[in-house]
């Protein structure tokens, strides 16, 4: 009988908490059972951030907290024969590659490999005047913004073969999230590239670790109604993956957090849409037939996942660049101070329109309403009574002339003096913006490279 | 409804949790009901129109509701909810993270069974 295969993930999003992989190795590590770790760190954005960051210098464009969250873990794992998969290539694989293979050299290690997939990156290759507009982002206006990056979600397979070619650590750039998962259970199980349940198990498992703590109470919990232990060390998840494709989610020992299925059914549902039709690059993934059965505390089987054929054609996910936003607050407190707040917000307003600003703007009352609101301000107009004693105002304006957004911020600046009674506390700032739109390509025009170095020859 | 299980009106949030997640200028909620025998009453009143209704005040162009009644849970596809998606909002929450709890406060009608046993609205139902 074939043992299972353990999957853990380590962070799943780029700032997540550093010290979460921490336990997920140490559990895997007296498990004892094959297992690979995965950290998901990009965005739809962040490669664009990474590329424009690049531009400026060649060791940068990949995941910024790289070392710290690897020093922790690399020797173990290595010793331990536990695969590490992770997308902090970015915009920059190979500079991702050698950052580890200096982290190897300081902690003394020998005989590292270190696998690297390349090709996700196509904006040298494909003009994205040819490509098809992701369905739902067809309303996304990029106005004349400036092409930053170009990215396809590749599949699996480069990171299965950079694993085929011995690579303990194996860095991409856009990768799938759940094909990061994916790839360490087809390289152990010699699964097929068409066995579509064997795949959409593998995928399933990848789509509820992608996020870390989010399948283990992380942005789960509320008092009262879904208490957690210990939200300050929520463990992270580990799947185990039977070779016929069984899978049990579980969390690192002697942490917080649980796993239940109720954390397994928010997560499964996270960024999906059809639950029939859960498009990946590697399979379509069914789960609208999905069961789950509690086997002990923090274990629940995921039972009932089926998967048909993979899509034809892959998402890049392209950004643009060239605008700015600005940024605004001050606060108002005491009696009166949502008439305060109203006053100043109005003022603000007429402010950009008195200069001419060419700026789109927002402004929030922090306290009143702020998340839930429309750009137009609908429900801050609502009754309100005499409101909060405590109300922040934030202008957000937005542009492609740089001088008119920073002088739209700063217009919040001037209030400390020109504002109503009682205004104080601002802060502004001003930043790039990145905008997002995604495309179909066929997988034909997309070529991927997949290399294994010793750490030592990258030094 | 019978004498012992009346039927009440509560938020949404009294019987069911949810998660909010992004894709570009698409947004999905999910609806879980913590006792199954919210499901049924949930199907019947939270129709896509009425959660398009919720969010037209931000623009939403379209609401799919898909059913998973083997896990008892519902998911909502609201499109141009975000005013352009994380990177084109002005919104603080770009993400749309928030607005579960937005789609959480809107009033149900229930039998008292179906609440959390944490709920203030519950009176003396087991």
């Amino acid at each position: 009988m074939t043992t299972s295969f353990l999957i853990g993930n380590g962070s799943g999003f780029s700032g997540d908490r550093i010290d979460a992989p921490i336990p997920v190795v140490k559990t895997l590590v007296a498990d004892g059972r094959p297992s690979a770790i995965f950290f998901e760190v990009l965005g739809e954005r962040t490669v664009a951030l990474a590329q424009l960051e690049r531009t400026a210098s060649n060791d940068s464009g990949y995941e910024p907290m790289l070392e710290p969250l690897l020093e922790p873990i690399l020797k173990d794992c290595f010793e331990n024969g536990i695969k590490i998969i992770g997308n902090f290539g970015g915009a920059n694989p190979m500079g991702a590659a050698r950052c580890i293979s200096r982290l190897a050299r300081k902690l003394k290690l020998t005989g590292l490999r270190i696998g690297v997939v390349t090709g996700d990156d196509i904006r040298e290759r494909i003009s994205l005047d040819d490509l098809e507009v992701y369905e739902a982002d067809e309303g996304i206006d990029v106005h004349d913004g400036t092409l930053v990056s170009a990215n396809a979600y590749l599949d699996a397979q480069p990171l299965v073969e950079a694993l085929a070619k011995g690579a303990d650590v194996v860095v991409c750039g856009r990768t799938g999230d759940p094909s990061l998962a994916l790839a360490p259970l087809i390289h152990h199980f010699g699964w097929s590239a068409d066995d579509w349940d064997l795949l959409a198990a593998g995928a399933t498992a990848g789509h509820l670790l992608e996020c870390g703590s989010q399948v283990c109470g992380g942005v789960f919990f509320e008092p009262g109604y879904k208490e957690i232990p210990c939200p300050e060390n929520i463990g992270f998840p580990i799947a185990e993956i039977g070779a016929d494709g069984a899978v049990i989610i579980g969390k690192a020992a002697d942490t917080g957090g649980l796993v239940d299925a109720r954390t397994i059914k928010e997560q499964l549902l996270y960024e999906i849409h059809d639950p029939a039709q859960y498009i990946t690059p590697d399979v379509t993934v069914d789960l609208s037939g999905v069961t789950l059965q509690q086997l002990s505390e923090d274990r629940v089987q995921i039972l009932g996942v089926s998967g048909t054929a993979r899509p034809e054609k892959l998402k890049v996910t392209a950004c643009f660049g060239g605008s700015y936003l600005g940024e605004g607050e001050v606060s108002v407190a005491g009696p009166n101070a949502l008439a305060r707040a109203r006053a100043t917000r109005q003022v603000l307003h007429d402010r950009l329109k008195f200069r001419g600003l060419d700026v789109t703007a927002r402004c929030d009352l922090i306290g009143i309403s702020s998340a839930h609101d429309s750009d137009a301000g609908v429900l801050s107009l609502e009754d309100y009574g005499p409101g909060p004693s405590d109300i922040r105002i934030r202008l957000a304006a937005a542009g492609s002339n740089r001088s008119h957004v920073e002088q739209s911020a700063r217009e919040v600046l001037a209030l400390l003096c020109c504002g109503t009674a009682g205004t104080g506390g601002a802060r502004w700032r001003v930043t790039r913006r990145v905008v997002t739109r995604s495309y179909l390509a066929e997988r034909a025009a997309i070529q991927t490279q997949s290399q294994c170095f010793a750490s030592e020859d990258l030094l | 409804m019978t004498f012992e299980d009346p039927i009440i009106r509560v938020p949404l949030h009294e019987v069911a949790h949810g998660r909010a997640g992004d894709k570009g200028n698409r947004l999905n909620i999910s609806v879980i009901p913590y006792k199954e025998v919210a499901f049924a009453p949930i199907a019947e009143q939270l129709t896509a129109e009425r959660v398009h209704d919720i969010f037209r005040y931000r623009g939403t162009t379209r609401v799919q509701r898909y059913d998973l009644p083997k896990l008892a849970s519902f998911n909502f596809v609201i499109d141009n909810v975000l005013e352009g998606g994380v990177n084109s909002s002005l919104n603080l929450d770009g993400h749309g993270k928030t607005l579960s709890f937005r789609l959480l406060a809107v009033e149900v009608e229930v039998p008292e069974s179906a609440l959390h046993s944490a709920s203030p609205y519950r009176r003396g139902v087991q």
